[in-house]
């Protein structure tokens, strides 16, 4: 049963564990001032995964592994592709973060973490899926309330897990009903059963909207999305972004193999929900991040309507859509970590994190200021960022399957994310510190804020210029969808 | 034909430019002014290159075609080349980046506060990414890339008016800017994304070439219902009535090379824009609904000249008067005949020219005395007298003198205007009185009125550079009034391509 492929299929996950263990290790001997080199160890450990794993671990033809547990094909590789990079980056942006990063156990817990998402890209079972995102997600309800001395940290941690359980478990009862309904728990087979027709459709509906409650929990689209907010405001900046990025990603990794796969036969109901939540969803996280003050909860209920704008691709349920959605993730993903790292990065020097004391920044430390312009624009769509081209995508999809109207809600909607995100880069350029002294407050960056900082600058600006390899990986993936 | 890709080098340089800018140190800011405009230079005469190849080597269709795949499975590529109509407008814009440049070089050691001197740097990147945008619209032959292009060259514009422009107004004016010209984008970009898939339904082919899109068999409801959002959506850049509310509020909060730009060439990119891919791309919708754009077009000409005409605040003069004679260049489209076409593509390289000079002009008084109310001005005549020659020469083609770029381009308009509906010819041409009024009311307050008692002795002559920048701009004037055959039959062949689109011709 153990044969060299099964091993493939589970090549990056065998060694994020062997990575683990080695942080296990290496942690007692280090004294507490260099158990911030657990970063390091993370972050370039998971660089080698991935150079391994590109190597070795590529998938050809998809096939079942591990007795039908886990699918090793394209579209869970390069999921996984991202959740590593997102990880290896949000290890960096943890180093010198001053509670959290001084703690190996921060490390462990990510890692544990990145294991479940890998999992949740490549599961074709409804157990292993399940088992997958629990994995995933205890190591974040732990992560969020991680600085225990903070009262925000521990109500973040506190909600998160009480919400993240309630979804769960709802979820549960939805795959539960579906294994009943079906009598099996593979994804693939499952179609085949719903496909006979036996099954009446308001059973289906029903089942449908048990399991959208869970993975929507999961992707914060409304309205299971009012944890967020104070979830990400509380927990450690690094981790909020990891949280809206990477387990962002991964719920919607879930939806589209989950429904695309496994439910098609119901896609009528379910295209025709899931476009209602986008326009609902896309309106709602503009419109409550139009009165933020704090750049935290901004990026959250931005992050929101960035779910909405995903749904639209996953709505348009063709081959383009799919494809769109995952180039819309690894776009999303690589900005807005950049815009999580540079909240971090400024909070961690000032201690602030209100928009207004952004002012003076582009004195202050005008590349920082330029990484922030870069990150914001492509959050608002513009190019030649990493968001503009995703956009295009996204909607291009929406049209092709006449969905017009969804895509006209999501333009409007574009335009209010255009205010609210140049409404930030005008306190960043224009504005200026209230004594004019700049020159006095500056923001240095540490050696692992700015290597990762820059290195999501060129992702952004690559993604957005040279789209054709990465739409290449992303449209190879969405086929294995519909084959 | 041409294995040089000077397309390309024109696009991509500014955009290098900017990044070699960028990197450099913020205390070295004559390096910077220096690299800024060696490479704005080079541009300029690249694109005078490519406009005097097309023209004496009697060149017509797309010349210096370049292709390069992008995004093969949706279509995408980097599809660039000109036609006598878009030849112009890569010209102009060298020529606007030039002075635009020459403007803003800030001296920081004379009393003036003139050009840019705080944080160079950071204007001159943004400036040509602005720059690398507005030249990238012009030879795009990929909507895909034509779009792209378009956005990038809007949003810098925000980051310009509310940095370096004026303290008053500039936030709200930068605002109301980026969201007019955004919402107007993304309306026409709903009608592309259609196109585009009606295309693929049509031919089989995923393609966003716009030459291919030509014949694409767009069906006549189909042209009928999208034309208006595709147009109009571009349009609003161009300026055009009802739409044109952020565009005077925008060149007066801007930094002076930033309304140079703004006026003189990205209001062109809308005009081009809507009519590249709106009348060229959905050639019966533009039929059925020029009547409409006639309409809005001929109540900008006069609205506009009438606004203008009431102003105080000369920079506000010659922003109403720059959606005046955006609307003349809408009117030339309007007509849909070789005539007006032709008109609207010289006015829009006329206009460009005139009001980049308009704006640098003012720009040069302002920083010396710091106003740009009319009543408070006067006498600049004896102090600046270049720059007063270089306001008349631009008054001149404003008010369509013949001898000036002006007279060519707005005669044909209101000949092929008159070709079609002579009634709104007789309504548009009251604006040409108008015109003439205010400029002659302006120049004879401005500059040859005696001078108010606290400016004297405060005003000193402009720089060598400025000298530089007007005697550029007031050259292409009045080359194209005295030779209009370095022009006009350039963009006819273009105009002729838009013909045989149209179905006449």
């Amino acid at each position: 049963m153990f044969t060299p492929l099964t091993f493939a299929s589970i090549l990056p996950e065998i060694l994020i564990l062997s990575l683990g263990i080695l942080i296990l290790i290496f942690e007692p001997f280090w004294k507490e001032d260099q158990r911030r080199n657990a970063g390091w160890l993370t972050a370039g450990g998971l660089f080698i995964v991935m150079i391994i794993s590109l190597l070795f671990g590529r998938p050809a033809e998809p096939t079942a592994t591990l007795g039908g547990m886990i699918r090793f094909d394209w579209l869970g590789f390069f999921f996984k592709m991202l959740f590593m990079f997102a990880g290896a980056v949000t290890a960096l942006l943890l180093m010198d973060h001053e509670r959290a990063g001084r703690r190996g156990e921060s490390y462990l817990l990510l890692l544990a973490s990145l294991l479940g998402m890998n999992l949740m890209a490549v599961s074709s079972d409804l157990v292993m899926l399940y088992l997958a995102i629990e994995t995933a997600s205890i190591p974040l309800y732990i992560l969020a309330g991680f600085l225990l001395a903070d009262e925000r940290s521990t109500e973040a941690g506190f909600k998160y897990f009480l919400f993240g359980t309630l979804a769960s478990t709802i979820m549960l009862y939805g795959f539960s009903l579906i294994f009943g309904f079906s009598g099996t728990t593979d994804l693939y087979k499952i179609a085949t059963v719903f496909a006979s027709g036996d099954i009446s459709p308001l059973l289906g509906f029903g089942v449908l909207i048990l399991v959208i409650v869970g993975l929507g929990f999961k992707v914060a689209i409304v309205p299971f999305h009012f944890w967020a907010p104070d979830v990400y405001q509380g927990s450690p900046t690094p981790v909020a972004g990891y949280l809206s990025t990477a387990s962002k990603a991964a719920g919607f990794a879930v939806i589209v193999r989950l429904l695309f796969v496994a439910l098609p036969d119901f896609a009528s109901s379910w295209t025709l929900i899931l476009a209602a939540l986008a326009a609902i969803t896309m309106t709602v996280g503009n419109l409550l991040a139009l009165p933020q003050t704090n750049i935290k909860r901004l990026l959250a209920y931005s992050s929101v309507a960035h779910a909405g704008y995903v749904l639209i691709g996953v709505v348009a349920f063709s081959q383009l859509g799919a494809a769109s959605v995952v180039f819309y993730l690894a776009a999303y993903i690589v900005t807005n970590l950049l815009a999580f790292g540079i909240a971090m990065a400024f909070s961690r020097i000032t201690g602030l994190e209100d928009i207004k004391d952004y002012a003076g920044l582009s004195r202050r430390n005008p590349f920082m200021a330029l990484m922030m312009l870069a990150a914001f624009l492509s959050l608002a769509g513009m190019p030649p960022f990493g968001g503009f081209v995703a956009k295009i995508f996204v909607f291009a999809a929406g049209v092709q399957a006449n969905y017009i109207w969804l895509v006209v809600v999501g333009i409007i909607n574009s335009i209010i994310g255009v205010y609210y995100y140049l409404n930030v880069l005008k306190y960043v350029y224009l504005y200026r510190m209230p004594n004019e002294d700049e020159e006095q407050h500056p923001v240095p960056l540490t050696r692992p804020y700015a290597i990762a900082l820059v290195v999501l600058t060129i992702g952004v600006i690559f993604v957005g210029t040279v789209f054709a390899p990465w739409f290449k990986w992303a449209a190879e993936g969405a086929f294995l969808l519909f084959n | 034909m041409m294995n040089f890709p000077i397309l390309s080098i024109i696009t991509f340089l500014p955009f290098v430019a900017g990044g070699i800018i960028l990197m450099m140190p913020a205390t070295r800011k004559n390096e910077t002014r220096a690299i800024a405009l060696a490479a704005a230079t080079l541009d300029l005469l690249l694109s005078a290159w490519v406009y005097l190849q097309y023209l004496t080597q009697g060149m017509t269709g797309y010349q210096f075609l370049e292709q390069y795949t992008w995004l093969p499975q949706l279509g995408i590529t980097l599809y660039f080349g000109v036609d006598g109509m878009s030849a112009p407008l890569v010209l102009l814009t060298g020529i606007v980046m030039f002075t635009g440049v020459l403007i803003s070089w800030g001296d920081d050691d004379k009393h003036v506060m003139a050009g840019i001197q705080d944080r160079p740097r950071e204007f001159f990147a943004f400036l040509f990414l602005l720059a690398g945008g507005v030249f990238g619209v012009f030879v795009s032959l990929d909507l895909f890339m034509l779009f792209f292009f378009y956005e990038i060259a809007v949003f810098p514009m925000y980051l310009l008016i509310v940095i370096w422009g004026w303290i008053k107004t500039r936030e709200y004016a930068a605002m109301k800017l980026t969201l007019y010209l955004f919402i107007g984008s993304v309306v026409s970009l709903v009608g592309v994304l259609v196109m585009y898939w009606t295309q693929y339904q049509n031919t089989g082919v995923l393609s966003f070439d716009m030459l291919q899109m030509e014949s694409a068999g767009f069906s006549s409801t189909f042209q009928y219902i999208w034309f208006l959002p595709v147009f109009l959506g571009f349009a609003v850049l161009g300026g055009i009535w009802p739409f044109h509310n952020w565009s005077p509020d925008g060149h007066v909060a801007a930094p002076t090379a930033v309304s140079m730009f703004h006026a003189g060439v990205l209001m062109k990119l809308g005009a081009f824009a809507a009519l590249r891919v709106g009348v060229m791309l959905l050639p019966e919708g533009a039929k059925q609904w020029s009547w409409l754009i006639m309409t809005f077009a001929a109540i900008a000409v006069v609205y506009g000249a009438y606004i203008a005409f009431v102003q105080t605040d000369l920079k506000y003069m010659i922003g109403f008067s720059s959606v005046s004679h955006m609307g003349l260049v809408m009117l030339g489209i309007s007509t849909l005949n070789q005539t007006g076409l032709t008109g609207a593509g010289v006015q829009m390289f006329s206009h460009g020219v005139m009001t980049a000079l308009f704006f640098a002009i003012t720009g040069m008084i302002y920083d010396r005395a710091h106003t740009r109310m009319i009543p408070e001005l006067g006498g600049m005549a004896k102090i600046m007298p270049l720059a007063t020659v270089g306001f008349i020469i631009g008054g001149l083609v404003s008010m369509g003198m013949p001898g000036f770029s002006g007279f060519v381009a707005e005669f044909p308009i209101f000949m092929g205007v008159w070709e079609e509906q002579w009634l709104v010819a007789v309504i548009a041409s009251v604006s040409i009185v108008i015109t003439a009024a205010y400029i002659m009311m302006n120049i004879r307050k401005v500059f040859f009125s005696p001078m108010p008692e606290n400016l004297e002795g405060h005003v000193g002559d402009v720089t060598v550079l400025d000298k530089v920048a007007i005697v550029v701009l007031c050259f292409f004037m009045v080359i194209i009034g005295l030779f209009p055959a370095v022009m006009v039959p350039m963009v006819a062949t273009g105009v002729e391509n838009i013909m045989r689109l149209l179905g006449g011709a």
